[in-house]
Formats: structure tokens, sequence, C-alpha cells
């Protein structure tokens, strides 16, 4: 049963902008739909927590989601802690550069404290304007932290994913970051702790493969692209189209990988609901890990 | 003699090598195979089962490409599916509850991707593999024999230890993926194989395997003979440990730690 009073649209944010957007005629900022291809003023679409009149979920970058869903409340955690190039693959310093300044953030994730609702929890973000959001040793490292500072203080974990995947400039590093963090949620999990996963536009890759789908409950953004294996390379391989709305947030949750769909303007409320709801109940663990 | 990473790549894909298998039937004794994942079907391109290792019972697994076109294509090449993965997991989680050590061989250049791997979950089960193998109460040793490609192969080595054979490679992302999603040319693959440090010495540098094993005698008793002889010798060290799945922890927990600044 759908719960009426999460419909209740969220207040506005007025700090939200980006910096090189498109100015209308006006002066205004703008943005084009992919959906319905219709434009519409930056400061309309941040009343509607950049949803679109159609529906279509607009990309937030990792603050504004913070911002979102804790508000006030969020402590970062972590900041500072980076991996620079443990390969010494062409081109990635630049690319790391390049995207700490395209982003403003110095990795593509984020990780703190917060209270969602009046709960407590830790949550990590992370932010597709870096580098895709792909995982590299520094991300990988962050969210194991988060996991591990969760349970030595028995909090609730929320993630917000987003990820082309792994990051390929990190080579094995990155890939074992799959095999790291799935053990942090392991230790977390067996220890009677929740983790509730929110699946943003796009999770795919070696973090759909790990992570995102480990969740106690997973959530989902209406029309996030969710999927391991990239569509365009699934084409190439199989040389056969693809079913409509293929790795959509909607055709998981008909697959059964997917518990709800969560529009933008009721996910605090529905995860305050949740982090209160698993209060207290929590298990002396199960195996004592 | 030397070789470049992108030659280690097409000897670790070259069809005359012993596949998943012959390492299988090389190793252990008395091998049971047995079926399925109990909620979909059984995936031809995993291989497990009952063994004994010298006498003692193991769980037995393996990625099997095949050797000939039809059992290739029977085998899916050795791109395990969805189903495969839950299999895996299945035995694994059998040998946990019987207290006896998992052996994985590793070959394959990547889990399935097609439409119906999607449907039915890969990410899913990849996922689950990672995080159930961490947990394991029993010793895990796996062997990447051929390709170790990406999460397909990672979901079989969260394992205690992890040998490469000489000529097998580990990576990320295929060369070839590689070189054409960061240079548009796939033809680039032989300068992303060696950017992306995919050989075993390049993966015993960075700490993310226990130790590379020969290759002469490839497929000979003697050469079976010496892999049960280091699986036996690990074991023992592994086999009554009180902190088992801390140490495995440690393990993983080590790679790519990141630095913090000031």
């Amino acid at each position: 049963m759908e719960l009426i009073r999460f419909l209740k649209p969220r207040n506005v944010l007025e700090s939200w902008g980006r910096p090189g957007a498109p100015k209308s005629a006006g002066g205004g900022e703008e943005r084009s739909c992919p959906n319905c291809r219709r434009t519409t003023g930056l400061d309309v679409l941040k009343k509607a927590l950049m949803v679109c009149d159609c529906g279509h979920h607009f990309r937030l970058s990792a603050r504004e989601r913070i911002e979102l869903l804790c508000g006030e409340t969020f402590t970062e955690l972590f900041r500072g802690l980076t991996l620079d190039d443990p390969l010494c693959f062409p081109g990635y310093p630049e690319k790391l550069s390049a995207a700490r300044q395209g982003s403003g953030e110095e990795e593509a994730v984020l990780c703190g404290e917060g209270e969602i609702g009046d709960s407590p929890c830790c949550l990590f973000v992370m932010e597709p304007a870096f580098m895709m959001a792909s995982m590299g040793g520094a991300v990988g490292e962050k969210i194991t932290r988060l996991f591990e500072h969760a349970l030595e203080k028995r909090l609730p974990v929320v993630g917000c994913t987003a990820s082309g995947g792994a990051r390929m400039q990190e080579g094995l590093i990155s890939l074992m970051q799959m095999a790291k963090v799935s053990a942090a949620v392991g230790r977390h999990g067996a220890a009677g702790l929740l983790y509730i996963v929110l699946l943003t536009d796009p999770t795919t890759g070696g973090v759909t493969a790990s992570f995102a789908m480990q969740g106690d409950i997973t959530l989902a953004e209406p029309g996030a692209t969710v999927g391991f294996a990239g569509a365009r390379v699934i084409e190439q391989t199989t040389r056969k189209s693809l079913p409509k709305g293929f790795q959509s947030a909607e055709f998981l949750l008909q697959r059964g990988f997917v518990d709800s769909i969560v529009a933008r303007d009721r996910q605090k409320d529905l995860l305050g609901w949740l982090l209160r709801l698993h209060e207290g109940g929590t298990a002396d663990g199960i195996s004592g890990v | 003699m030397e070789y470049l990473a992108y030659d280690r790549v097409k000897i670790a894909r070259s069809s005359g090598r012993p596949t998943g298998m012959d390492f299988i039937q090389g190793v252990t004794e008395d091998f049971l195979e047995l079926h399925g994942d109990r909620s979909y079907g059984d995936d031809p391109a995993i291989v497990g089962g009952l063994a004994t290792l010298r006498g003692r019972p193991v769980t037995a697994i393996a990625i099997e490409k095949g050797h000939t076109a039809r059992e290739r294509s029977f085998r899916n090449s050795g791109a395990p599916r969805p189903e495969g993965y839950r299999k895996a997991l299945r035995l694994m989680e059998q040998a946990g509850k019987f207290r006896r050590p998992v052996l994985c061989f590793v070959d394959t250049s990547g889990a399935c991707c097609d439409v119906g791997a999607e449907e039915r979950g890969q990410g899913r089960a990849i996922a689950d593999n990672l995080l159930k193998m961490s947990l394991l109460p029993t010793p895990i040793l796996t062997l990447l024999i051929g390709e170790g490609g990406s999460g397909g192969a990672l979901a079989l080595a969260v394992a205690d230890r992890v040998w490469m054979l000489e000529n097998a490679v580990y990576s990320v992302i295929s060369p070839e993926g590689c070189a054409s999603i960061l240079w548009k040319d796939a033809a680039k693959a032989e300068q992303a194989a060696q950017s992306l440090k995919l050989t075993a010495e390049d993966a015993l540098a960075l700490k993310v395997i226990d130790g590379i094993l020969p290759e002469e005698g490839l497929g000979s008793p003697a050469f079976y003979e010496g892999i049960g002889s280091l699986f036996i010798r690990e074991l023992d060290a592994l086999t009554g440990e009180p902190d088992l799945t801390a140490k495995r922890y440690a393990r993983f927990r080590a790679m790519g730690r990141g630095k913090e600044q000031a």
C-alpha cells in the first residue's frame, strides 16, 4: 500500500544551481527535458526538486541530494581521502584534475553522518559529475570506512548509488573495491544493521555487481537506468534490439530486483519512516562477526 | 622469455590451454558434478561439485570454456550467467555448512552480457557471491588459470589465497574494451593491456594475488600434482584458523587504501 502522506511536496531548496548552465533570453537558466523535450526554467525546476512536469527526474549532484535528504544535519566524513593514479595510467592525472574542477568535489562519492527525518544514519551519495561516479580505490575506501564507522556506532547506512562502474584507469585496484566494499557491507549486515539503497541514474557495472545490489531494502528513482552490462555493449555483442524500457528502474521492479520506485518528493519522508521502523529492533547479530 | 602484456592476453585466451574441468579432474579425485541453482536452471559455463583432494572432502568449482567449437557453444565460451553464479554460491554455502574447503578455478573473459542475464539479475548474482564469500566459514582457494575477466572472475575469487598461472591475466576490463572506450580505437588494445597492469607479475606487485604458478609441464600429471600439493599445504595452514573470515576481510581491506591529505 502506498502511504498517502509521503506524496506531500518538499520545500524548495534555494541553494541549488549549476554554474555554466545555458541562459535563456530572459537571463534565467533553463533545462531541456530529455524525455518530453520541453524547456523549463531552472527556478521552476528547482521548486519541483529537478523533476520535470512529465515526471522525468533530472540528475542531482551529490550535495543537492544530501541537502534534500539530510539538510543541515549532515557532517561529512573522510574528506581529503584520495588515491592518485596507482597504476601510472596514461592521461589519468589530467582526467582526475578535470573531474575535480568540473564537479567541485575531490572524489566521486561523499560520505557522512546525518539525520533523515529525525533518525540518525550514515549516508553515502555518489557524484555522477565526477567521471560518471566511477569506482576507484578512493571511492571504495570511503564507502568501506563508512560501513566500518556505521558498524562501530551501530548506525544504519543509506546509500544513493550512481556509477558508470569500475574506474578502468585504476585497473585491478578498482576491481578489488567491489570485494572490499562487499565485505564491509557483509560485516555491517551480519551485525543486524540496516542498509538501504536508493538506485539513481545511472547505476551500472561493478557498482551494480556489488554494493548497489546488497541492500536490505532497495529503492529506485523513477526512470533510473540500472544494469550490469551497458545497453550498447549488449546490443553490439548479441546483435539484437533491446526490449522497451530495458534496464530502467521499472524494468528491474518488474523482474524482482527493486522493492519500490520512489519519486523524489517522497524520498526523504519514506527513508525517515524506514529508518524509524528499524530503530531499536536490531538483533545482536547473525553470526557475531 | 619476456612477453608483452598483450601477448599474455593472447596466450591466456588461446584454445590449446587446459580448461577449468581439466584442472578439477587433474587436481582432485572422485569428482561428482552437482548441477543447478535451484531457482532457474543449470549454467554449463560453471561446473561445480564434490571431490576429494588427497582423500579430503572439498567443493570444487570451475568456469569452463570448452575445448571444441561445439563445447564452447554449449559452455557459452565460459561466460557465466546469473544461474551459474547462484549455483556456485549454493555449492559454497553447502561447503560452509559441512566445513569443507572450496577450490575455485577461474577462466572467463567476463560474465555473460545479454538480455536474459540482465533480466535474471547478473549484477545481483555477482554481488551476492562477493558478500557471502567474504563471510564463508571455510577456506577458499582460487587459481586463475586463463582469463580473469572483471567482476565475472572476481565472483569466484573472494578467497583466502588467490594465485595466477604465469600466463593468466586478471583485469577490470578487456584491453579491447578499454581501448575503445578511452581512445575510441580497439586497435590500441596492446597499449591498453600494458597500461591496465593485468599480468600475473603486475597483480603480484599490486598485492592482489599471493603468488604465481609456473606453467612448466602445463596439463601434465606432475603439473597437477604440484598444484594439489600447494593446495594441501595452504589448507593445512588455514584449517582451524580461528580468525579465518577476519583475515580474508583484511586481505581485501588492504587493497587501494588511499591517502589522507592535510
